[in-house]
């Protein structure tokens, strides 16, 4: 059974030609770029390379790129280092959709005496720049908002929120990891302090991270060793994933574009049809801006689990925001956030697509979904009774 | 993706039974939309009014919720509603080969439709469950998932749970909020005081034998459970006489606190076995 790939959300999977830039760098060129010897510095060079590649994706300067493992080192770094620099202020905003990145961490810091504020969203999950601007205060220390979300794809108005908060003076920190290489990023042009972003989001392997550090951000390494990464995180670079996200990065940098539109046609497509041939769906975030990757689609009286392993039978991956998947008992806290109803959100279900994506795989799940929907609500109770009305 | 056993996986992409029986003797519903699960759960007895000869169910829920309906409606085929009655969820869970520990609310609710529709039969007042979101007897303690008091210690009871964590994921509470840990931790506190109390008293004068096996026991059923609520462990190295070796492992392995967990070991197995016996921690 050939795979159907739709939970590049969640990861993704290496290029080949990422892959081919970073083979060499195991059994080969394998020296350690802090070496002084020849061996070492043409590994360096090639680090100094990924370093401009990935600078040249997000619009930044080279020395603003601070390689790291993941996006949660880097969410991490980003909040510890603004609680490190102005230890006198004790209040950070957040929202209640982030990754568990960053709200996990600010959560567990109300335990050592910070004052948190989460943000809401609305129905569509969008956030309201008035509630930020009314959360600001000068013992704001940091805010730190997701670019988009990882569920829904929402994009958040990021630029004006990082205006309004450079404004009162607070750092800004954008957990970028969803929306790096799939929409333009300009950092020149931007207020935004710190960001994250992850490789294995964008066709890079598992386990390289990046946080941009804008120039003349006060910032205080979260690891402290050895001088890598002028002394900003410590540990010997991660050299050949490092070599794969510059390429990655330059891949997107070149063919974002093209790339997007593509994916947003067939995005578009699935959930034309979806909501055609499947009654009582709706779309979690389809009222506002999203990124062109994601679908998430929620499907009254059925629950995710359910219809994941039912898709799985039929050899398509994707995501589910329902509890039974992910271990916890309640819906996503997204889908809660957003008060997307129990009758969706237990059925709601999360499809991400990539460059790799095609259309006989878009087809095919056209195919399989609605009977498998259709026979769960068959056998649930409260399908039957609205199958029945 | 969950370690179903091929079984679960069977009884999810084949369930038997799936459906209502319109001139059902009995039917019995728990669960609810918001709770993330339901059942509804159709029984039909013979002419004698006897034994169950026909069971079909109606599932919202995730696989395991499907799988323990379709076992639970094969189970009580052929059996009296009396025999049926004596299904407990565990046994739903090993008709399918076990189920996840996370999962097995799935099987608790399996029970708990069968118990509310033999009720109803019989004219009784049907039993109110974690599942049916309603007001229950006894006191809230849960307030996401609307579970009492009396609920949980029965659950607590007979599954022999000893953390939070084991209730969670039997019965949801727990599970949202959390707010109600503290006090899911105070009832199995008292349900394991009531079975103490319950049980028969140690004998004064324990044999060498009696000891060791009181001992093993002991460090099984009271003390390596509670280790492992916190990511710890420990293994007997060996007995002589009254003093009783131990190594612990993982998070216990190298903790700081590893004497205050000696003591603890040691105060337990004074309480529990024979006043005069001394922790050693040994490396093993």
């Amino acid at each position: 059974m050939k795979e159907i790939y739709l939970d590049n959300n969640a990861t993704t999977r290496v290029d080949e030609r990422v892959f081919e830039e970073m083979r060499p760098y195991f059994c080969e060129l394998y020296g350690n770029p802090s070496s002084m010897h020849f061996f070492g510095g043409q590994v360096q060079k090639k680090v100094d390379e990924a370093r401009s590649r990935v600078a040249a994706l997000l619009g930044a300067l080279p020395d603003e790129i601070v390689f790291t493992a993941c996006g949660t080192e880097s969410d991490n770094a980003a909040i510890r280092s603004a609680l490190e620099v102005f230890p006198e202020k004790r209040h950070i905003i957040t929202s209640r959709v982030e990754h568990p990145a960053v709200l996990t961490q600010c959560r567990n810091l109300t335990k050592r005496g910070y004052r948190v504020t989460e943000l809401n969203v609305d129905g569509n999950g969008q956030l309201d720049l008035k509630e930020l601007e009314a959360a600001l205060d000068d013992d704001t220390v940091i805010v730190s908002l997701m670019y988009a979300n990882n569920e829904t794809g929402v994009i958040f108005p990021i630029e004006e929120a990082a205006k309004m908060v450079k404004a009162k003076g607070a750092l800004f920190h954008t957990d970028a990891v969803q929306a790096v290489g799939k929409i333009p990023l300009n950092m020149a042009e931007s207020a935004i302090d710190l960001l994250s972003l992850s490789g294995h989001k964008l066709h890079a392997p598992k386990g390289v991270g990046v946080l941009y550090v804008r120039r003349g951000t006060p910032f205080r390494p979260l690891l402290v060793g050895g001088h890598q990464e002028r002394g900003r995180r410590a540990g010997t670079e991660n050299t050949a994933s490092i070599i794969a996200m510059g390429k990655a990065c330059e891949l997107a940098h070149l063919h974002m574009p093209e790339e997007a539109g593509r994916v947003r046609e067939m995005r578009d497509r699935l959930e034309r049809e979806l909501t055609a041939l499947i009654p009582n769906t709706r779309i979690n975030g389809g009222g506002t801006n999203r990124l062109p990757n994601t679908l998430s689609i929620a499907m009254e009286f059925v629950e995710g689990e359910g219809i994941l392993l039912l898709l799985s039978e039929k050899g398509i991956c994707a995501s589910s925001g329902s509890a039974c998947t992910s271990g916890s008992l309640e819906p996503s806290h997204v889908l809660r956030a957003m008060g997307v109803p129990f009758t969706c959100a237990h059925g709601s279900i999360r499809f991400s697509l990539s460059r790799f994506t095609t259309d006989a795989e878009i087809d095919a799940v056209i195919k399989e979904l609605p009977p498998i929907i259709s026979r769960l609500r068959q056998m649930s109770p409260f399908g039957r009774e609205f199958l029945n009305k | 993706m969950w370690d179903y056993t091929d079984k679960v996986k069977e009884h999810f992409l084949n369930p038997r039974n799936v459906g209502e029986i319109t001139d059902a003797d009995a039917v019995g519903e728990v669960g609810s939309l918001a709770c993330g699960d339901a059942l509804k759960l159709f029984i039909k007895l013979d002419e004698k009014k006897e034994r169950i000869v026909d069971a079909r169910f109606q599932t919202f829920g995730c696989g395991s919720a499907i799988a323990s309906s379709s076992a639970l409606t094969e189970m009580v085929k052929g059996k009296t509603l009396d025999e049926a009655l004596q299904i407990s969820n565990q046994e739903i869970a090993d008709f399918l080969g076990g189920l996840p520990e996370e999962k097995m609310h799935c099987s608790v609710m399996g029970q708990e439709a069968l118990e509310v529709a033999i009720a109803k039969y019989r004219g009784v007042e049907a039993p109110k469950h974690g599942h049916d979101h309603v007001e229950t007897e006894g006191e809230i303690v849960c307030k996401c998932f609307g579970l009492t008091d009396i609920f949980l210690k029965k659950v607590i009871s007979s599954n022999k749970l000893h953390t939070a964590e084991q209730v969670t994921h039997f019965t949801k509470a727990g599970g949202a909020c959390g707010g109600c840990i503290p006090k899911i931790k105070e009832l199995i506190a008292e349900v394991m005081g009531e079975e103490k109390k319950a049980a028969p008293e140690r004998p004064t004068k324990l044999t060498n034998l009696k000891k060791m096996q009181l001992i093993q026991e002991t460090l099984e059923n009271e003390i390596r459970p509670q280790l492992w609520a916190d990511g710890g462990d420990l293994e007997l190295i060996d007995i002589d006489g009254a003093n009783v070796q131990v190594a612990f492992r993982k998070a216990c392995a190298g903790c700081a606190s590893s004497g205050n967990t000696a003591k603890f070991v040691e105060q337990k197995l004074r309480e529990m076995v024979s006043p005069d016996i001394t922790v050693q921690e040994v490396q093993g």
